[in-house]
């Protein structure tokens, strides 16, 4: 007992040093107490659902941030990883009658064979080429798809997967817990010695290259881990809606990622998955004009970038935050002194 | 059956061409990954639609209007929304596609989703070979050859053509000996849009008109691109015909071919750049830093 109370009395302390100092960092554990505790309040199925598919997205959202918000390939096809990760596990769950707890991931070990076989001849390619280049590899797919109807299904798609489980309270906490704990884990790798090196080759790929790192081994690995994320993302789509169809290999389902990784805000991890909890939502709310739907989406888009070009969140992040200039912590933007080395602020 | 390759071929390629060249000269000038450059030629198709349908103007001055209309659409919208935001790369990308996806909404409420399709100019068919051609098909491909030209005089015998090459050069430089590079993007902007206006104008009496037609010249215009090398003029050119014949190719020869052929453009594409990364005339410049 005595152990369980100090234990307890640490965590507090923890949380009130760590936590409660900072609005971001508040913010983030409300998310996450918000996300877990919603059902309690309200088991609207249509408002799970919305949050379900918003999870799915913030996974791929991210996954599209590891690769090239941190190290900066450009890849305009993150729609491959996807489709190749609901196609995989829905044929793999139809034919082969793998549960989905089997059949995800190993949609996800097919997406991450996907990466590789794409990243090897991207790994001379940079910049616009690249990008356009990669846009091109789920067209290539999308066309195989429809020419061999027998296995794919072609233009309806692979239907009559099995459920994710059995009631739409229990997918909402696999989809919500699996995306929490992704997205942390894609967090925790950007901030590793890996993530450093990402960043690096973004910066500077002739730097890093005379520093003695295997700059081949570090995309490679970057296009497999994202390709990993996006996988399991397409496998929880594919069983979520039951249904792999070509629509998960779409151009627009490309670009659609790009847009929420952008207006949340690049090289951020939490940005993505913001991004796509505040706009996913929006678009259902639009739903009330039906007509005017995706015209307000595109004009939302427009106008944030031309005032916040790099993002959403972190625009708010500058505003609610300041980093102290002498020790490089932040700070809430109401202090006057930083909190670790009370140099001024100002 | 080779005729109808040969011409479908031919004006593929040609309004690849028209495009690919204007996406390659501003993204030279400029920097500018513009994704909403076949949204102007999807624009520029519903002006004609419009104007011949709606309006019972005659199909050439109404092609003139649709021109210098949407050449002015495409720069108010560089104006508002891209040059505010040009030195992010990544915020241009979204702009832009936020732009046509708006384009392409705003089409689809004031003329709904339905199939439209606008009379060709020239009525008429020439027979080579036992093989029909339209006239509007000769007609197509003629005017598409002569724009091309005129292209390339504005870019090799103006001041104006030096400014734009010498800027996508390098930009500084071109700075320094006195361009207002601004200004250039501008007018880079309004050549690159007029052209995108140019072709969806002459294409407009062989294709059909709906709001989505952007989409798949998009990636064919971006393919052509990369094939040719960015910002080389002879490449877009090259690389316009052989994907554009590739593409006829796939269709008239494979069964299900209409479904891959983008694959198989695509592919082409992904091999070439395999064995030469900078694309068939592009040139491997140093490392920008």
């Amino acid at each position: 007992m005595g152990m369980l109370g100090f234990y307890l009395r640490k965590l507090i302390t923890i949380f009130k040093g760590e936590v409660l100092v900072l609005p971001s960092r508040i913010v983030v554990f409300l998310f996450f107490l918000v996300l877990l505790l919603l059902p309690v309040v309200s088991q609207d199925p249509y408002l799970l659902r919305i949050l379900i598919l918003a999870s799915i997205f913030a996974i791929l959202a991210a996954s599209w941030d590891l690769l090239s918000g941190f190290t900066g390939q450009m890849n305009f096809g993150h729609a491959l990883f996807f489709g190749v990760g609901a196609y995989s596990s829905a044929l793999l769950n139809l034919h082969v009658h793998i549960p989905p707890w089997g059949s995800i991931p190993l949609g996800a070990l097919a997406a991450v064979l996907a990466g590789l076989i794409i990243g090897i001849p991207c790994l001379r390619l940079r910049g616009t080429y690249l990008a356009l280049t990669t846009l091109a590899f789920p067209i290539i797919l999308m066309g195989i798809v429809f020419a061999i109807p027998g296995i794919t299904g072609g233009e309806l798609g692979v239907s009559g997967l099995s459920r994710l489980s059995s009631s739409r309270l229990y997918d909402y906490y696999i989809t919500v817990v699996l995306m929490l704990g992704l997205c942390t884990i894609m967090w925790k790798i950007t901030d590793s010695n890996t993530g450093i090196i990402f960043h690096a080759i973004r910066e500077d790929e002739l730097a890093v290259r005379t520093s003695g790192i295997n700059v081949t081994r570090y995309k490679l690995l970057a296009f497999s881990l994202s390709g990993f994320f996006a996988g399991i993302s397409g496998g929880l789509y594919a069983h979520f809606m039951r249904i792999a169809g070509p629509s998960t290999l779409e151009v627009s389902m490309s670009f659609t990622v790009v847009i929420w990784a952008v207006f949340g805000g690049i090289v951020t991890i939490y940005g993505p998955v913001g991004a796509v909890f505040i706009l996913f939502p929006l678009l259902e709310f639009f739903r009330f004009w039906p007509e005017f739907r995706m015209l307000m989406f595109a004009v939302v888009i427009l106008l944030i970038l031309l005032y916040m070009p790099n993002g959403i969140l972190p625009w708010v992040r500058d505003k609610i935050e300041k980093e102290c200039p002498r020790c490089k912590i932040r700070n809430v933007a109401t202090r006057k002194t930083c909190r670790v080395c009370t140099a001024s602020l100002d | 059956m080779i005729a109808d390759i040969i011409i479908s071929g031919l004006i593929n390629g040609s309004v690849y061409a028209l495009l690919a060249i204007g996406f390659s000269l501003i993204f030279g000038a400029a920097r500018i990954v513009n994704l909403a450059h076949t949204a102007f030629y999807m624009l520029a198709s519903y002006c004609i639609y419009y104007a011949t349908h709606r309006l019972g103007v005659h199909p050439i001055p109404a092609m003139l209007v649709a021109i210098v209309l949407v050449t002015l659409i495409g720069l108010i919208c560089y104006k508002l929304f891209i040059d505010p935001i040009r030195e992010h790369e990544a915020a241009v990308l979204i702009a832009t596609i936020a732009l046509a996806m708006a384009m392409q909404e705003i089409m689809l409420l004031i003329f709904t989703g339905d199939y439209l399709s606008v009379p060709a100019l020239v009525r008429g068919y020439l027979k080579i070979f036992g093989v029909k051609i339209a006239y509007q098909q000769l007609l197509t491909f003629g005017v598409a050859l002569l724009i091309l030209a005129g292209v390339w005089a504005l870019l090799k015998k103006t001041r104006v053509g030096l400014a734009i090459r010498s800027t996508a050069q390098d930009r500084e430089v071109a700075n320094l000996m006195g361009m207002n590079e601004s200004r250039v993007a501008m007018m880079t902007m309004g050549v690159s849009v007029g052209l995108a206006a140019f072709a969806g104008a002459v294409v407009v009496p062989l294709k059909v008109v709906d709001p989505h037609m952007w989409m798949y010249p998009l990636i064919m215009m971006m393919a052509v691109v990369v094939l040719g090398g960015l910002g080389s003029l002879k490449g877009s050119f090259a690389g316009a015909y052989i994907l554009g014949f590739a593409e006829s190719l796939v269709v008239f020869l494979i069964p299900l071919g209409a479904f891959l052929k983008g694959s198989v453009a695509l592919s082409i594409m992904i091999i070439v750049l395999l064995i030469r990364p900078e694309g068939l005339f592009g040139i491997a410049f140093e490392e920008e830093r």
